[in-house]
């Protein structure tokens, strides 16, 4: 794990100096709020229906027990006792008062985090594969690169000003679990003829009131020129994007005006200025970074584990969370553990201080003092030994975190919704509790099998709706909420955005519209086809006439 | 961010305090009060904009944050808010893990 240097810490402390005395001044009236909210905003802080929230940075979604009992103890001290973790990676917390906000980030940088460039237009966190380091199908561990990448951004005077924020996102595997297609610029890792790693650039790409899959803009780029061609879009952008109407700013409506090819020479052509200079990555400094993420000290194990498939025969309610919740690592005797912050019935994303103590403990105990944070607003525990799978469910059991359900109906994205943003049109989360409470039954729910269920609560698309096999949008129509419904998004390497599928349904309609689409989809499925690949071969028609049947019989 | 009374409809005064962000209302003594019940009412355009330049001297102030108007109906005599975010403002989130903990 990346660890500060002295130049980090003095710049974090320095930051923290500075917003204390901006908060100072605005209390004691100094500053108006039209004055103070771009300097609270650089840092992360917004007020939101009900509160001032605070977003605090997790780096590529990776955490050590310290860090993740330092969230703990903030939730506690400064908060309710509990955050959300969202889809960008991110911990929220929704009740901080102004006052102590120096405080939590001075708490935060004595752990090495911080919430710069969690908001404004700006290069915001930096989200990268979940799995990093530890996927079977992994080229090269991604974490590096966005950590080369949030030192380069963080604070670039050049970018700090952007006509709108910037999204990026990593991985260095062929599966893309971080949505990359999804970001202003997605950076995919892939091996050229000779065998050298290096990434296709993807650029333009978002979700929001125009949902736009990124283009690739180069197939390959060696990783050495990475930062400068980053540098030549963000100069590009900079210079070219629209700064009169906030809802053209973003990179992916310049990609779609000039068209991919065009921007690629405007790039090209800047890259040529900077190409080979300063910015390009010395070998010894990458392989420094690099080395704060070399994989812990694996025993060497056999893949097999006897003890694991005793007790999987054993508890069926352990097999099922084994089947859904623990991905192959690549390392033998060695698992991949996801924590569902989904418990049926509960909020997605969610997890009390308590939860946060005893997930930094577990990590300890059994997984290298390592916790991620996926964009399904999952935790996950990256090296566990298979041995000690079982008894870990049993400790998740416990704090009531053992739902066997990733990847499931009911592991559901849901932003926070009209419950407590001041963007939002209608809630979210009490609609993701209501369907989540139809699939409480676990064998139906593997029947079911994989798909991907997003609830946003406005069209600014934080649950990345656009990109869910069912994806919900909550809308406002003269004070009364209701649910769009789209079908066959894609968040993979397969991206495709949903299409619409009729009206909208109200707050009491929505459940069962997503029963009624998963009773069509289990009827309409060919042998183990998953819920994507059936909608993609019968389209939305079958859906439709079930959804909307007794409208046509009006 | 001010929204321009409606000369159709009960209004009052909401923002949000400084210091912790939490929904208030302006009440009829020139104050803010965290309960709805206590707000000050106009029941027409003019005295809508009489009481979003009085909250908009209150922000000037430094005191409370975002003054705007929003409509408001009385059910046996006590003010109560239409529009579903603006009830969701008054009553707190309608789901949550702060639930559990009083607001």
């Amino acid at each position: 794990m990346y660890r500060y240097d002295e130049f980090d810490h003095a710049f974090v402390a320095e930051r923290v100096a500075q917003f204390s005395g901006q908060v100072a001044r605005r209390v004691s009236g100094e500053l108006s709020e039209d004055e103070f909210k771009p300097l609270r905003l650089m840092n992360g802080l917004y007020l939101q229906l009900h509160a001032y929230m605070l977003r605090v940075a997790i780096p590529y979604g990776t955490l050590s027990s310290h860090q993740l009992r330092k969230l703990a103890h903030i939730a506690r001290t400064y908060d309710r006792s509990y955050g959300h973790f969202t889809t960008r990676q991110n911990i929220q917390y929704n009740w901080p008062k102004l006052e102590d906000v120096p405080k939590i980030l001075s708490e935060l940088a004595e752990v090495e985090m911080h919430a710069i460039q969690t908001s404004g237009n700006c290069i915001r966190n930096i989200t990268a594969d979940p799995l990093a380091g530890v996927a079977a199908d992994e080229i090269d561990d991604p974490r590096a690169y966005a950590e080369i990448i949030r030192q380069w951004s963080t604070l670039h005077p050049e970018f700090s000003f952007l006509p709108r924020k910037f999204k990026i996102a990593v991985t260095g595997a062929p599966n893309d679990r971080a949505v990359t297609r999804g970001h202003d610029i997605g950076l995919r890792m892939h091996r050229n003829g000779d065998g050298e790693p290096g990434f296709e650039v993807m650029a333009g790409g978002g979700q929001g009131r125009t949902p736009i899959l990124a283009k690739t803009l180069r197939e390959f780029l060696p990783v050495d020129h990475l930062l400068s061609y980053l540098e030549a879009i963000l100069r590009v952008y900079n210079q070219l994007g629209r700064r009169d109407n906030i809802y053209k700013a973003r990179l992916k409506i310049m990609v779609e005006s000039l068209g991919v090819e065009a921007l690629g020479e405007l790039v090209e052509a800047e890259w040529e200025q900077i190409r080979d200079g300063v910015l390009d990555l010395p070998v010894k400094e990458r392989q420094r970074i690099a080395a704060y993420f070399a994989p812990p000290g694996y025993d060497d194990l056999p893949g097999d584990c006897p003890a694991l498939d005793r007790a999987v025969a054993d508890d069926p309610r352990f097999a099922a969370w084994v089947e859904s919740n623990v991905h192959e690592h690549k390392q033998p005797g060695y698992a991949i553990a996801i924590i569902s912050t989904k418990p049926h019935g509960g909020i997605p994303g969610d997890a009390s201080a308590e939860q946060m103590d005893a997930i930094a403990d577990l990590a300890e105990q059994y997984g290298f003092d390592e916790i991620r944070i996926s964009h399904k607003q999952n935790l996950i525990l990256p090296d566990i030994k298979k041995t000690d799978l079982h008894a870990l469910w049993q400790a998740l059991e416990n704090l009531g975190m053992g739902a066997a359900n990733a990847g499931r109906v009911s592991d559901i994205i849901a932003c926070p919704g009209l419950d407590y943003c001041n963007l939002a049109n209608a809630r979210s989360i009490p609609i993701a509790q209501r369907i989540s409470e139809r699939f409480t039954d676990i064998a139906r729910e593997r029947e079911i099998g994989d798909i991907s269920l997003n609830i946003s609560g406005c069209i600014n698309a934080c649950a990345h709706h656009h990109v869910a096999n069912i994806g919900i949008l909550g809308v406002d129509k003269k004070g009364t909420e209701y649910y769009q419904v789209t079908l066959g998004g894609v968040s993979n390497e397969n991206a495709a955005i949903g299409t619409i599928i009729g009206p909208a349904f109200d707050e009491w309609q929505i459940a069962d519209a997503i029963e009624t689409i998963v009773d069509v989809y289990l009827q309409q499925r060919e042998d183990d086809e998953k819920f994507i690949e059936t909608y993609q071969r019968v389209g939305p028609q079958p859906f439709k006439e079930k959804l909307y049947a007794s409208d046509q019989a009006r | 961010m001010s929204i321009r009374s409606n000369s159709n409809s009960v209004q009052a005064i909401t923002a949000n305090r400084l210091s912790d962000g939490y929904v208030i209302y302006l009440t009829a003594r020139d104050n803010w009060s965290e309960r709805i019940e206590d707000c000050q009412s106009a029941p027409d355009a003019q005295a809508a904009e009489k009481l979003l330049r009085q909250a908009q001297r209150h922000a000037d102030n430094g005191q409370v944050v975002g003054p705007y108007l929003f409509k408001i109906e009385h059910e046996n005599g006590t003010p109560v808010a239409l529009g579903r975010r603006e009830i969701i403002r008054t009553r707190g989130p309608s789901a949550g893990t702060d639930l559990k903990q009083p607001i």
